[in-house]
């Protein structure tokens, strides 16, 4: 088979145009793609390192929507009577500097991380479509302005960027996910354009037009729906990527601000009061030692199991 | 012409790191409220506050600011240190050594020992230490670097007592010593995306038709994996060493702050807790420089060291 060339080379995810037919090129009714869901989960799921990875992700995701029920204290209960407890049945896993119970905020912190990553990806994804999109679409000077803007936001480490941005604006929820969303736009944008560019001139799209189709009609009934797999991917693969960056810009005290548990402010508490002892920092190395990788397997499942080709190129 | 596509990048690289420091702009400028009021507290006077402003410039619009600065760099001016008056220029060449060899140390170790285990899991497939190998690689990739860096630092410095760890040490020796655990820290995830990379680049190769061809030829295992196979799944490894060393240069700042060693990441962190907004720009303005230029590099030598990709963009 000849190999594509692909229009972004180094994109991190490359989606052939032949493993597009089973992918929704045509429209299908809810209850196919529906099937279509539940077959990709099955896929997901076959491989062992997807089986952990889904498992863990519906974990954190039912900590996240049930914080209050699983929660066995008020996670910003203090109690200065028992500082630094140790784990035990009282408290699962022991007490902080102000006597919090750490497993209720823990458990808290999903709802942050959560929350965090996903509004994040979902602004930097559609910010990205949008402009993959319009840079595919019109002149080529503005695709070159688009262009250059995705190559400046890619100019920093992403780490840089935020710590740039939030110390000028000062530190809050808003900000981390804006900042986070900023840093993700050029990589579902150029992923986008890439995919847009070698579908605009498939046969199907072609008799689109000669039927009659407006530009408008085609671009979102049958370019954007042809968008969503490779983009779907990177999504799910820069779930781990955005929960590190707000547990590190939290970590550092530019994120998420105090009383607010979060996994980075988690760990600095535990951090900062490693005199007094290690569990709670070691405590939250492991959550989010074990969520990274959970989130990171599901989407290398959810990748090989959309588009097996790309295993090769891991 | 392969000089024209050299110049073509080199420019490609240079808007990039303009456009990059004017979008920077552009956002602080953007964003509502007053910067003053942000980078020096509420508490601060209306008249320190205006004389900050006008030192810092802020009362212009964007564009001149964003002249003045880039009319600055072009004369190796980065600015003022509002606090210490030293010039940001002699903050960041102070910095710069202690993490550029941390970078360079952490790609070095990931390499060394990445590439013969991503050679030895492609060259013993399904065997269990290749299983076991993509097990630990997967753990290693997906931990944070600065989370893989407390477990170090409680590991070493609580449990075992092996101190001294922190800072950056004097004497070359001594450096040396404390640049060890870090570095460790930072590139074992690197290993495991290299160990990744090489091993399913090398799968790749192996399974061309070429290699089945030397096979036939009765050309020797060993010759055929380090000679032939090699060289080829390497390729995709060096274009990968631009984004790693770019990420490395972003974890760089993170594990610098845990280990309190003197660098760019503790300089911008220092920074950004003091308000000291020159500095701030200055170290972000150098890190986008050595950013882009490592991209540059990398992506210049890929095309180097393949000739297919010499040919495909001379033609193109």
């Amino acid at each position: 088979m000849a190999r594509q060339t692909e229009p972004a080379a180094g994109t991190a995810t490359i989606i052939r145009p032949s493993t597009l037919g089973r992918l929704g090129a045509a429209p299908s009714s809810g209850r196919a793609r529906a099937r279509r869901f539940g077959d990709v989960i099955r896929r997901v799921a076959a491989r062992p390192g997807g089986f952990i990875g889904l498992l863990v992700v519906a974990l954190i995701l039912l900590c996240a929507v049930f914080a209050p029920q699983i929660a066995t204290h008020n996670p910003d209960a203090i109690d200065l009577a028992h500082r630094f407890a140790p784990p035990s049945l009282e408290h699962f896993f022991g007490t902080d500097q102000l006597g919090r119970d750490l497993f209720s905020r823990q458990i808290h912190g999903s709802r942050v991380a959560m929350g965090v990553a996903l509004s994040a990806i979902l602004i930097g994804l559609s910010l990205g479509v949008v402009l993959g999109v319009a840079a595919a679409y019109t002149t080529s000077a503005v695709e070159r302005a688009i262009t250059i803007l995705f190559d400046a936001i890619s100019s920093f480490p992403s780490i840089i960027l935020a710590l740039a941005l939030v110390a000028v604006v000062g530190p809050s929820l808003l900000m981390v996910v804006l900042v986070v969303a900023l840093t993700l736009v050029p990589q579902f944008g150029r992923v986008t354009l890439a995919q847009v560019l070698s579908v605009i001139n498939m046969p199907f799209i072609e008799a689109e037009q000669v039927i009659g189709a407006s530009k408008l009609r085609i671009v979102i009934h049958h370019v954007i729906p042809n968008t969503l797999a490779p983009v779907g991917i990177l999504a799910a693969m820069e779930v781990p990527v955005v929960i590190a960056l707000e547990a590190a810009l939290s970590f550092l005290g530019l994120g998420i601000q105090p009383p607010l548990a979060s996994w980075g402010s988690l760990l600095q508490d535990g951090y900062q009061n490693l005199s007094k002892g290690y569990t709670p920092a070691i405590i939250a190395c492991l959550v989010l030692a074990i969520v990274t990788l959970g989130f990171t397997l599901c989407g290398e499942a959810l990748r090989d199991a959309i588009d097996p080709k790309s295993r090769r190129r891991a | 012409m392969a000089g024209h596509y050299f110049l073509r990048r080199a420019a490609t690289a240079a808007i990039s790191i303009v456009s990059a420091m004017t979008l920077l702009f552009c956002l602080i400028a953007a964003i509502p409220g007053d910067p003053a009021s942000v980078l020096l507290g509420p508490q601060a006077s209306a008249e320190f506050s205006r004389q900050f402003i006008e030192e810092m410039g802020l009362n212009r619009p964007v564009y001149e600011r964003i002249l003045l600065f880039f009319a600055n760099v072009a004369t190796g001016n980065l600015g003022v240190d509002v606090i210490t008056g030293r010039t940001v220029s002699a903050i960041v060449l102070a910095a710069l050594p202690s993490t550029i060899s941390l970078a360079l140390v952490s790609i070095l170790i990931a390499v060394a020992v990445g590439l013969p285990l991503g050679i030895f899991a492609a060259t013993h497939r399904g065997s269990p230490s290749d299983a076991i190998l993509a097990v630990v690689s997967i753990i290693f990739v997906s931990m944070p670097s600065f989370i893989l860096g407390i477990i170090f630092l409680v590991v070493f410095s609580v449990w075992l007592d092996w101190l001294p760890i922190l800072g950056t040490g004097t004497g070359l020796g001594d450096q040396l010593q404390r640049l060890i655990l870090p570095a460790a820290v930072l590139s074992l995830g690197y290993i495991g995306l290299l160990a990744r990379l090489i091993r399913s680049s090398m799968l790749e190769v192996l399974g061309e038709s070429y290699i089945r061809t030397s096979r036939a030829f009765g050309i020797s295992n060993w010759r055929i994996t380090y000679a032939y196979a090699l060289r080829n799944a390497l390729l995709p490894t060096l274009a990968a060493l631009g984004m790693i060393a770019g990420r490395v240069l972003g974890g760089a700042v993170l594990i610098e702050i845990l280990f309190a060693r003197q660098g760019l990441g503790t300089t911008l962190y220092d920074a950004i807790v003091s308000r000291n907004f020159p500095v701030m720009q200055g170290v972000v303005f150098v890190v986008v420089v050595i950013f882009v230029l490592v991209q540059l590099v990398v992506e210049l030598s890929y095309s180097l060291v393949d000739p297919r990709i010499r040919a495909k963009r001379q033609e193109g």
